[in-house]
This record gives structure tokens, sequence and C-alpha cells, in this order.
């Protein structure tokens, strides 16, 4: 469920990096204020063995696929939030970084996915008003189930909201939603019932551990204010943001707008594209038996250049003709290079 | 000993680990893109992602010049293409499985060539997987260019906190380390079931629980190593950076052209040129 760099538009991506990286500063604030200093190697050791217990994959009774540990509530059950941030942060830059999970850009809404929401929702008002301070295996085990399936729904639904706001894909809000919501329950379900699995498996052998967290208290208590007060921030900016990208670039909102109801263009018959239609058929003696659609007949022309996106023909050929051979010589350097390092 | 089996469960844990190690191998490479300072890197590559991403979507040809230019990069720091190519597709399917409903979504014929019409979707779809493959390649050839404790360094200097750097340097030196107990466990599990047969849910939560304890247990003999040798709280990063003129040069011409590149379709110049279309 890695939010990918190609879905992203940088305002949405822009916005996510500055939500995360404050939220980075936050946890590491509150984590140096922590005087426990046995935390530092176990969040750097938890990290590495999500990643390693990620990487070995099982099959899913009674359905033949495959699914992994998802760690972020498991670690913020055995850390406390703050820490279980930081730590979970950190294996998502090392995913970025080598397995080019996601990407440079789309790292802050992962961290943000997969991070805010099991740490900072799923752990402190589900989990643990659930398994309570005195845990029982039953307990443990609704409370895990429950975090991790509401922890993933929450992260899915931030995925499908930000490639929607960013609109690079085509999927509309409700379809895209309606796949990605139900997927994750099943995802969700698998998680959380191996999460409250591995934390039965320590409470059973080893109870201290988890007595050591609960009590913790610096790093125990969040509020519910704050938390939304967060939220709330996030989301006015995420909308400021967008929409001061979206007025400041005409290609965004007024394409599709223009794409529906075709006006703009025709204002300005002498300018816009007729005159380049025209230049353009006059000049067509390269690649002569392509016919643009915006160069037929002037009749029809007229017609079809209404609904016809504002594409400008000339700019598409000599973008095409341009653009194969700049990867032609892309190519060419890269055999090139290839070559030379084989020689040498 | 490593067990050599082709069973499809065992290739990821293998694969990662053989991922990490064949990458920090390159990172000791040592080319004149090896050479610069990570700061002006990490710089260069969020730059060359953000201008890739900021292109309107129904952007092919004026993102192409990135390619040159990433492949340049790639070949000055002697990177591998076939190597980079096969990372690329192993992980496109999310954005190739989201992407691949542009063309059923976006009907708007864009252009046709003889007689083929192209929609807006199929145009926007190759967008994204050219996006795609940039963005992934400049994080890659960032990492075997840099290494990752470097990114860390370098990342300290440009603002990060350090305990969040001590955390992913932490991390790091225990990916290794876990990656193999987890192999190791794996193995012996495998020897012990009939071959072929994939992990069961139930085996894998005695599985990763047992991992986890080992992992606490681990982390206690760390920190009672740390304390032995001084540990009081505070991690120090030795810092060794020294920008030259040579990395504020790099930085200059990267900038530049990132920036042209992004302002102007120069394959459509190139192509006006050739074609005489003003």
């Amino acid at each position: 469920m890695h939010m990918a760099d190609a879905l992203l538009s940088p305002a949405v991506g822009g916005t996510m990096w500055v939500a995360t990286a404050g939220t980075i500063f936050y946890c590491s604030k509150k984590v140096k204020q922590d005087l426990d200093d046995r935390k530092i190697p176990l969040m750097g050791v938890l990290g590495a063995f999500i990643f390693a217990a990620q990487m070995i994959n099982f099959t899913i009774p009674a359905t033949g696929s495959s699914g992994h540990l998802g760690g972020g509530l498991l670690l913020a059950i055995l850390l406390g939030p703050y820490a279980a941030f930081l730590t979970i942060a950190s294996v998502l830059v090392v995913q970025a970084l080598f397995f080019a999970d996601g990407g440079l850009l789309a790292l802050g809404c992962n961290i943000f996915n997969l991070g805010v929401f099991p740490c900072f929702i799923a752990y402190p008002f589900i989990y643990k008003p659930i398994a309570g301070t005195n845990p029982t295996p039953l307990r443990i085990g609704i409370g895990a189930t429950l975090g991790a399936i509401i922890g993933l729904q929450l992260g899915a639904a931030g995925v499908v909201l930000q490639t929607v706001a960013s609109g690079i894909s085509e999927l509309p809000l409700s379809a895209f939603i309606s796949v990605m919501l139900p997927i994750h329950l099943a995802i969700g379900l698998v998680e959380g019932l191996v999460t409250a699995a591995v934390v039965s498996f320590v409470w059973k052998s080893r109870p201290e551990l988890l007595e050591l967290t609960a009590a913790a208290r610096p790093l125990g208590d969040i509020s519910l204010t704050k938390v939304i007060a967060a939220l709330g921030a996030v989301t006015v900016i995420t909308g400021g943001a967008l929409s001061w990208f979206a007025s400041s670039s005409p290609d965004g909102l007024e394409w599709s707008m223009f794409k529906v109801s075709g006006h703009e263009e025709l204002e300005a018959p002498e300018k816009g594209i007729h005159h380049t239609l025209a230049v353009l058929q006059e000049k067509t003696s390269f690649l002569p038996d392509y016919s643009f659609k915006a160069g037929e007949p002037e009749a029809e022309g007229l017609a079809e250049t209404a609904s016809w996106p504002a594409v400008d023909s000339g700019t598409t050929t000599s973008g095409l003709v341009g653009g194969l051979m700049t990867l032609a010589l892309a190519l060419s350097i890269g055999l090139l290079f290839r070559k030379r390092s084989k020689t040498a | 000993m490593r067990l050599k089996q082709k069973k499809t469960g065992m290739a990821k844990i293998d694969t990662a680990f053989f991922d990490l190690s064949k990458l920090e191998e390159m990172a000791n490479n040592d080319t004149i893109i090896h050479r610069i300072d990570p700061r002006i890197k990490v710089l260069v590559a969020s730059i060359f992602v953000l201008c890739v991403v900021s292109f309107h979507k129904y952007t092919i040809s004026a993102i192409l010049p990135f390619c040159l230019f990433l492949i340049i990069v790639m070949g000055l720091a002697e990177i591998p293409a076939f190597f980079l190519l096969k990372k690329i597709v192993l992980v496109s399917p999310f954005a190739v499985m989201v992407g691949i409903f542009n063309p059923l979504f976006d009907q708007q014929p864009i252009m046709v060539l003889g007689a083929i019409t192209i929609t807006g979707g199929c145009v926007s779809f190759v967008s994204i997987l050219l996006r795609f493959g940039l963005c992934v390649g400049a994080v890659f050839v960032l990492i075997a260019s840099t290494g990752f404790n470097t990114i860390c360094l370098a990342m300290v200097k440009l603002g990060m906190p350090k305990i969040f750097a001590v955390q992913l340097l932490m991390l790091y030196r225990y990916i290794f380390v876990l990656i193999e107990e987890g192999l190791r466990m794996y193995q012996a599990m495998t020897l012990r079931t009939f071959h072929g047969r994939a992990i069961a849910m139930k085996t894998y939560m005695h599985l990763a629980g047992q991992l986890l304890l080992r992992t606490l247990d681990r982390a206690q003999r760390i920190h009672l190593a740390m304390l032995c040798r001084g540990f009081d709280g505070n991690i120090r990063i030795r810092q060794s950076l020294r920008m030259a003129r040579l990395d504020l040069f790099f930085l200059a011409v990267s900038f530049a052209i990132l920036l042209l590149m992004r302002c102007y379709n120069i394959p459509a110049m190139f192509g006006r040129l050739i074609t005489g279309i003003t």
C-alpha cells in the first residue's frame, strides 16, 4: 500500500512532507525527554525486526494469497506511540531508499499513512482502552485486531485521498475507495490477528516487557484534543495548498472544466488554435500521411476543436519527433557508457 | 552456509539481503559522482523528483530529457543499467495498477496517428509510467552512489533531528543481523516441513514471536554493551563533510539544467526545428 511518486502532485506531496517532518520533530523531542536510554537500541533493533519479519511471507488460510506483518501497531504496543512513530518512519525511509517502495516525495505520505494512524489513533484510542492496564490474552487479541483494522483502513483512505487530490490518476474517488477499503479490511484483519498473536506470545513468555511499556508514562499519554487539532491543521494546510495550487496553475482544474464546456479557446480564433492550425496546414510537409483531428476540413473542424482538449497540435507533433530523438539520444548515451565500462 | 532453494517464499528475504549488500557495494565505488558531497546529491535528487512530478499529467515529451540526465549521471557513477531496470520493474505494481485505469476513464482523443486514435488516458498512463521510472531511478542512483550512512549524515546536516538519524543508523546496522537471523529460522523451518509448502499463518505467528523475543534480548545485550563503552544517552556522530568548489559547481550546473528542462519543452523545440512547424 505504498504511495508512489508518479501518482502525486507536488502540492499534495509537499504538504504531507511538511506534516510528517513536523511529527518527526515533535516525536524526536518527546523521545529525547524520555530518560529511558534503553529505548535507543531497542528502537533500532525492533525496526530491523519489523523489516525482517515483513520479508517472510505466509499464506492466509482459505485464500491462498500471502500476507505479511504490518508493523505500526505492534511497535506502538511495544515502544509507546512516539518512539514507535520514529521507528516505523525509519523503516519506511530505508524501504524507500533501498527497495524503492514509494519514492522521495511520497515518503511523506507513506510515513503519514502507515505511521500516524496506527501510532496516534489506533494505539491510544482503540488498543489501549480495550487492553487496559491489566491485559489478558483475549483483550490483547481484540484490541490488536481492531486497532490494526482501523489503522489500516485510515491508511488506505489516506492513500485514496492523496491520489485523488493529486489528480494524476483518473480514478474517481468513489470507485477507488470502494476497491481499496474492502481489500484493506481483509489485509487489516490478517495483520491484526498476527499482531495479536505476536503480542500475546510475548505477553505469555515475557510479560514484564509489556508492563514496561504500559507503565512508561512519559511516552504513553496522548490527548484526543491534541490529535484532533493536529489532524485539523493538516487538513487546513492541505486544503489551502491545494486551492492555491489550483488557482495558480490554470492547466489543473480549468483544464478539466475546459474539457467539459469547450469555451475559452473559441474566444480568440485569430490567435488561438485556429491560427496555429492554419500555420500547421501550410507548413506540414513533414509526416504528410498523418492527419490530426483538428486539422480536418474547416466546417467539421469548428465542432471538432470545441470538444478537443487544449493541446496545441503543433506542440504535439514536434513533441513527438523531438521526444523520440531525445529518447534515442538517451539510449545511445547509455549504450556508450556501457561499452566504455566494458572495455575499461 | 546458505541453502540454494528455488521456492518463492524463500526468495523475498534472500533477495532483500542480496540487494542491500549489492547497493552497499556499489556505494563503495569511487567515481566522480560518488565523490560529490552527499548534501548536494540529496538536494539534486529532490529537485529532480520535484521537477518530474510537477509536470502536467498529459506531458510526455518534456519529461524525456530527464531520462537523459539520469542516464548520464548513472553512467558517470558506473551503476549497471540492467540492475536498475530490474528493480524498477519489480516495484512497479502499485503505480501500474492505479495508472492502468486512466485509459478506461479518460477516453478523450488527443491525437490521431493514421488509423490509431490516441486517448488522453493512454497518454497520461504513459506519463505515469515515465514518472515512476524516473523517480525510482533517481532514488536508486542516489543510494547507489552515496551509501546509507553518508545520506544520514547529510540529512543531519540538512536539519534532520539527531535522534532520528541515530535511529536510522541503528536500524540499518541491525537489518543485516536480523535478516540473517530470520533467514536462519526460516531455513530451520523449511528443512522440517514438506518441500515446497508455503509457510502457514499459525507457524508464522510463532516464528515472528520467537524472532521478536530474540530481538528484545539482543536489544538488551546491545544496551549493556553500549553502557560498557560509556553511553550516556547522547550519541555523537562523527562529522566530516566538506563542501568543495567542485560540489558547488555540480549543484549549480544540475540546478540550471533541471530548471531549464522543467521550464522549456526541449524535445518539442528540437522537433519544431526539424519539422519546421512554428
